[in-house]
């Protein structure tokens, strides 16, 4: 097909509005965007002059889906610029917390998201008559990791306990204990849907880019740690934004980023090839069976890699419920005495590193604030994968063109309403 | 009998809400046995334009969102607004104390101009709305029974009474007693006091109840030590767009 127009306006299956648009004359492309349509959302704005207590219950407002990402990212902030560092529990405490929720969004858009797509259907509900017990072993796995974000946060979407210095209440010793059973149980169901992915075949497709993440000598980096960068070296958190180079479009309300070249990845893959040695054994077992090697460069194996990802949190759930039971869990309380400081917080989101900036003045009232979303900082990356694909696949029919299109950027598993919201794709001239 | 035909829509919002309808997990399963979902871009590919219940999420905060809002109203015969955002405006009005033309130039400095956006207003403000699920984000098992009472054809019942009462049913010590502040005597229940249940003081995310006695709770924050201004802003949390209430 020489010529090829594609608008794919309101992309499913993804979370947030966003629109592609492709456009190829004689073969070669002239046109060719990701727009970002989702209405913006202004929250630098609207946590000026908050108090530095709240400032974390409006940021996890930003989006539904990682807003045990946010909330955390805010308060590690906020204590940065306190100077403040909290207990051994808390740390175990979010670290569980972080856990259930990379489960409960891995779960989420590998089962519900881009699986249906390797059977040709619409959605999942389209997979339930004839993979039923697949559609609902992914439900009782999403339902685990609820309950566990229940058990630790209060509830998962907008978590309740999680608190500057501490949680407001702890969860009681003897219902961990239950929990961790609830996850050896659940064992059997990990390795059920490490082989329902071995079934599905990503497509091959591969370009080498920058891989950015946390990177954490102690442990594979989700809660804390240093920027690196695939291509040269770490970077201290507080000097993010010499790693982290914003720029703006037109055709986007989210903000791109770039690094060292035109742009770079992060995620599960960008994760899996800076620190694949630091997974639990058993998650690098699963990497082996799925055939995920490093370094990859295929971006539809961000899907295999949130696979791996999800056995990983599973198992080193158990080890951070085992460490709380054995030290004791006690009600914290954590006192401030607000003065002018600058703090910034780097989690990995499930989607990719996330920064929160936040200054505040001696009344405890924020002066300035910036938020760096994981999805933001794919869009450039995405659209140089989309021009390196898309010419090699023009001798496809166009439903299967557009096939691929579309679960690239999937695979991303992109979250617009955070980023500010993506997309669906229509022919142009029909 | 034909099966109702449900969409989902959503505006400026964070989409926590849709996520929490996905999060009744099995029962969806079931749902799906008495109802049609025909738009839901968040999970399902499928699109329809025509459906005869909309639940709709988010605010209004773009010209162009007032006309998609205006066209689901037409089409559907029962719309329900889905959290905060949509039922009182939510965390998103909290821009409406300033000029329009600063927030979009903290955020995108010299290319503001680019990024239109009004003040935000909850969908009622644009639409009749013909039911209201509260909440930031909504609690599952109001949606499910909201749900129910739809394909039974009956009112749902949203509850017109303060958290207190709720807070009081599950035997929490009160947060005033220790020494905390709290939004659950003037807001609406619904939630079964879940952030005080959880030693966080309710900030009012379902909205006020319809007489709420603002003066006594007012004295109530400032005997617990916060000036008016401070409480105003817990009030201005979801509810900027009622501001006038509170003066």
């Amino acid at each position: 097909m020489h010529d090829f127009h594609v608008g794919i306006e309101h992309i499913t299956r993804v979370e947030g509005h966003g629109n592609i648009v492709i456009d190829v004359k004689d073969g070669k492309i002239k046109e060719l965007r990701m727009e970002i349509v989702e209405s913006p959302r202004f929250f630098e704005a609207m946590a000026l002059g908050r108090s530095y207590r709240e400032v974390a219950h409006i940021t996890s407002r930003i989006c539904g889906i990682c807003a045990v990402t946010h909330t955390t990212t805010s308060i590690k902030a906020i204590e940065s610029a306190l100077g403040f560092a909290p207990s051994e529990q808390t740390i175990r405490l979010r670290k569980l917390l972080l856990n259930a929720e990379f489960i409960q969004s891995h779960i989420l858009h590998v089962y519900f998201l881009t699986a249906p797509d390797f059977f040709r259907v619409g959605s999942v509900f389209g997979m339930v008559k004839d993979n039923k017990e697949t559609v609902l072993r992914g439900m009782r796995l999403k339902s685990l990791a609820n309950d566990l974000c229940a058990l630790v946060g209060g509830r998962h979407i907008h978590p309740i306990t999680l608190k500057i210095g501490c949680f407001s209440k702890s969860p009681r010793p003897d219902d961990l204990a239950a929990f961790r059973e609830r996850i050896i149980n659940a064992r059997p169901e990990i390795q059920e849907t490490v082989e329902f992915f071995k079934t599905l075949k990503n497509p091959e497709f591969e370009r080498e880019t920058e891989y950015i993440s946390l990177t954490n000598p102690d442990e594979y980096a989700l809660y804390d740690g240093v920027i690196k960068s695939s291509d040269d070296g770490n970077t201290s958190p507080d000097d993010y934004i010499d790693r982290v180079k914003e720029f703006m479009v037109t055709h986007s309300t989210a903000k791109h980023a770039k690094s060292g070249k035109d742009s770079y990845m992060v995620g599960a893959l960008a994760r899996f090839n800076n620190n694949h040695e630091q997974l639990h054994p058993r998650a690098r077992e699963v990497a082996d069976e799925l055939g995920l090697k490093h370094p990859c460069y295929n971006p539809y194996m961000n899907n295999v890699a949130q696979v791996v990802e999800t056995v990983h949190c599973f198992e080193d759930s158990i080890n951070l419920i085992d460490e709380l039971l054995s030290n004791g869990i006690e009600e914290e309380k954590a006192e401030f005495t607000p003065k002018t400081g600058r703090g910034v917080g780097a989690t990995e989101a499930p989607r990719g590193t996330l920064y929160h900036e936040h200054k505040i003045d001696d009344d405890g009232k924020i002066t300035y604030a910036n938020y760096i979303i994981p999805t933001g900082q794919n869009l450039a990356n995405i659209e140089n994968d989309l021009r390196s694909l898309v010419p090699g696949i023009l001798h496809k029919e166009r439903d299967d063109i557009i096939m691929d299109i579309e679960m690239l950027v999937r695979a991303y598993d992109p979250c617009i309403s955070c980023a500010t919201h993506l997309m669906k794709v229509k022919f142009v001239n029909e | 009998m034909t099966k109702p035909r449900v969409a989902f829509f959503s505006f400026t919002s964070c989409e926590g809400c849709q996520l929490v309808v996905l999060t009744i997990e099995e029962q969806l399963l079931d749902l799906l046995d008495l109802i049609d979902i025909v738009t839901f871009r968040e999970a399902i590919s499928e699109k329809s334009e025509e459906y005869d219940i909309a639940f709709v999420e988010g605010s209004i905060t773009r010209e162009s969102e007032i006309e998609r809002l205006k066209t689901i109203r037409d089409t559907a015969s029962i719309v329900i607004a889905l959290g905060a955002c949509a039922t009182i405006g939510g965390v998103n009005c909290m821009k409406n104390q300033y000029e329009m033309k600063s927030v979009q130039k903290i955020v995108y400095g010299e290319m503001a101009d680019n990024f239109d956006t009004i003040p935000a207003r909850p969908i009622e403000e644009v639409v009749k709305v013909d039911y209201h699920i509260h909440g930031c984000p909504i609690d599952r098992e109001e949606f499910v029974e909201v749900t129910k009472s739809l394909l039974l054809g009956k009112k749902p019942r949203i509850p017109d009474y303060p958290v207190c009462v709720e807070c009081q049913m599950r035997e929490n010590v009160c947060l005033f007693e220790k020494g905390m502040v709290c939004m659950g005597p003037v807001t609406r229940a619904g939630c079964k006091a879940i952030c005080p249940t959880y030693n966080d003081g309710c900030t009012g995310c379902r909205g006020l109840i319809d007489d709420p006695n603002l003066s006594s709770h007012k004295n109530l924050l400032n005997e617990h030590g916060l000036s008016v201004e401070e409480a105003i802003s817990q009030y201005m949390l979801f509810g900027e767009n009622s501001k006038d209430k509170f003066k």
